[in-house]
């Protein structure tokens, strides 16, 4: 037997492909995030820090208790540790990170939106979530931040009459804030939606920043790729990364250096417990076209380079599709609505890959042994992290 | 002229349906090389007959997906611009995984429909 243990000291062995794929995962290879021409304040400083201002403002919600970092928890890699969402209640689906997501065309696991800007203003309107409403939070903003607000965006618009402005006005679910909406002029409630879409382009110009920060995977990457010595990363690790970009086919969804491919895929979850199952993506992609603040519309900054919104694709294998989560904010409980609860699961359920509630699981049996799924846990521990981005943007202004 | 003798006569020989038995050369070229993952492209396709002639009249259609996963593109790419002499511009091409891929083009001339499928391991 003592061979077997010598054996294991040896560095481990790996093929040109296998040294490719390593390579395609690392976070060296990241470039900058793509730039966002529907959003002219995307790459502005000064967006940036309103935007983080904002972000971490607790006002910005009708209880006056619920900021957007109540839930993308920064220490927590913008996200929480909750199966679904708490803020002024409860929300349908787990609190996705938003850690480079201005690599994603996609927002949300169904992709219902089509920028962080246009992402980043739902969760104010819906009422589980901040709970307010459109002049609610235009007329809170100019307010409060006019001076920022003007330098950015320019003068706001003056909103002292209450009988075109009334101070709750919004198109959603609530009759009265519909009613007193309805009752707007179309130019007032133009006014009103541009100051709305600026806060989400303010935001959106905060959240580009946040990136992920290299692992152990990507020092043992590192090191394997310029000929280092490598100490610190184990027998089990090393197999388990063999297995990630292997037999295990995760690297097919979870590639390039965020590990994911931004898409969306039926992979047999579950629905979470007493639901119907969740359509995804198929319902996702009707909600991003009526969308009024899609890539179209006329508060995009660049209503005609629409490239991903124009050529999106629906069809039968997205019945019941959620998008690939980026693996450099892993963190229980898992999947769209934090049906798994571990790692373990997690892999247990692809292992097994049963049949889909809905629509069709792409996956296929792995047939791994025990042994196999604990050496990928032990290599996807390597890619934990919980901080993101530099530490200044990670507390509140 | 005898780039209009050449068309009228491809034309001649759709219309007789001897296209339809014979196979058409379509080629691509893709504006990003080699073809990477999640990055959104464009493609040239390029389609003659087969003794050479330019086939400029024809309405084209693209789907793609991996065999063996059972699922499509990402994207539904579109023929958005026919640019003359048999080429076609092909926008919206995004593969989101790597390994073995089909690229079905149907090609509709004359009333009558050629599939082309192109084999890409990415």
């Amino acid at each position: 037997m003592w061979f077997l243990f010598i054996n294991l000291e040896h560095p481990p062995v790996w093929s040109d492909n296998e040294l490719k794929a390593i390579q395609s995962l690392s976070l060296a290879e990241l470039k900058p995030p793509p730039p966002d021409p529907t959003n002219l304040v995307a790459n502005s400083a000064q967006a940036a820090r309103f935007g983080h201002k904002l972000f971490f403002d607790e006002q910005l919600s009708i209880t006056g208790t619920i900021a957007c970092a109540s839930c993308h928890i920064p220490t927590q890699n913008f996200r929480d540790l909750l199966p679904k969402a708490i803020a002024i209640g409860e929300a349908e689906r787990r609190t996705p990170s938003i850690t480079g997501g201005a690599y994603s065309p996609w927002q949300y696991w169904d992709g219902r939106k089509d920028s962080q800007w246009s992402q980043a203003l739902a969760p104010l309107e819906r009422p589980l979530e901040h709970g307010g409403n459109r002049t609610f939070y235009a007329r809170y903003v100019l307010d409060k931040y006019k001076d920022e607000y003007e330098l950015i965006f320019g003068l706001g618009p003056d909103l002292s009459d209450i009988d075109r402005f009334p101070v709750h006005a919004g198109p959603l679910e609530n009759l009265d804030w519909n009613s007193a909406w309805q009752k707007m002029t179309l130019q007032d409630r133009d006014s009103i939606n541009r100051i709305f879409v600026n806060i989400g382009k303010a935001i959106a110009a905060y959240e580009r920043l946040i990136l992920p920060e290299p692992t152990r995977f990507d020092e043992y990457a590192e090191a394997l790729l310029s000929g280092e010595e490598i100490t610190d990363y184990s027998y089990d690790e090393v197999e388990g990364l063999r297995l990630f970009i292997g037999r295990a086919n995760c690297i097919d969804c979870h590639n390039g250096p965020l590990l994911t491919n931004n898409e969306f895929h039926n992979t047999g979850i579950l629905s979470s417990g007493g639901e119907i199952p969740d359509k995804g993506r198929v319902q996702g992609i009707r909600e991003l076209l009526a969308e009024p603040f899609n890539c179209f519309s006329k508060y995009s900054d660049a209503p005609d380079s629409c490239t991903e919104l124009s050529f999106v694709r629906t069809g039968p294998e997205l019945i019941g599709a959620f998008k690939t989560p980026s693996l450099r904010t892993l963190k229980p409980p898992f999947m769209h609505k934090g049906q798994l609860a571990t790692l373990k699961d997690v892999l247990k359920h692809y292992n097994e890959a049963p049949a889909s509630m809905i629509g069709h699981n792409e996956a296929k049996p792995l047939n791994l042994t025990l042994h196999e799924l604990t050496q990928l846990e032990r290599f996807l521990m390597t890619l934990e992290t919980s901080q993101a981005s530099e530490s200044k943007w990670l507390k509140a202004p | 002229m005898q780039i209009i003798r050449a068309l009228f006569f491809t034309l001649i020989i759709i219309s007789q349906g001897n296209l339809a038995k014979e196979t058409l050369n379509v080629n691509y070229s893709s504006n990003i090389e080699p073809i990477a993952i999640n990055v959104m492209h464009e493609w040239i396709l390029t389609i003659e007959s087969a003794d050479g002639y330019p086939v400029t009249n024809a309405d084209v259609a693209v789907e793609g997906g991996m065999p063996e996963h059972n699922h499509g593109l990402p994207t539904q790419p579109k023929v958005t611009k026919n640019l003359g002499n048999g080429r076609y511009l092909l926008q919206g091409v995004r593969f989101h995984m790597s390994g073995f891929w089909e690229m079905k083009v149907t090609i509709r001339v004359e009333g009558y429909e050629h599939v082309v499928i192109f084999p890409l391991e990415l």
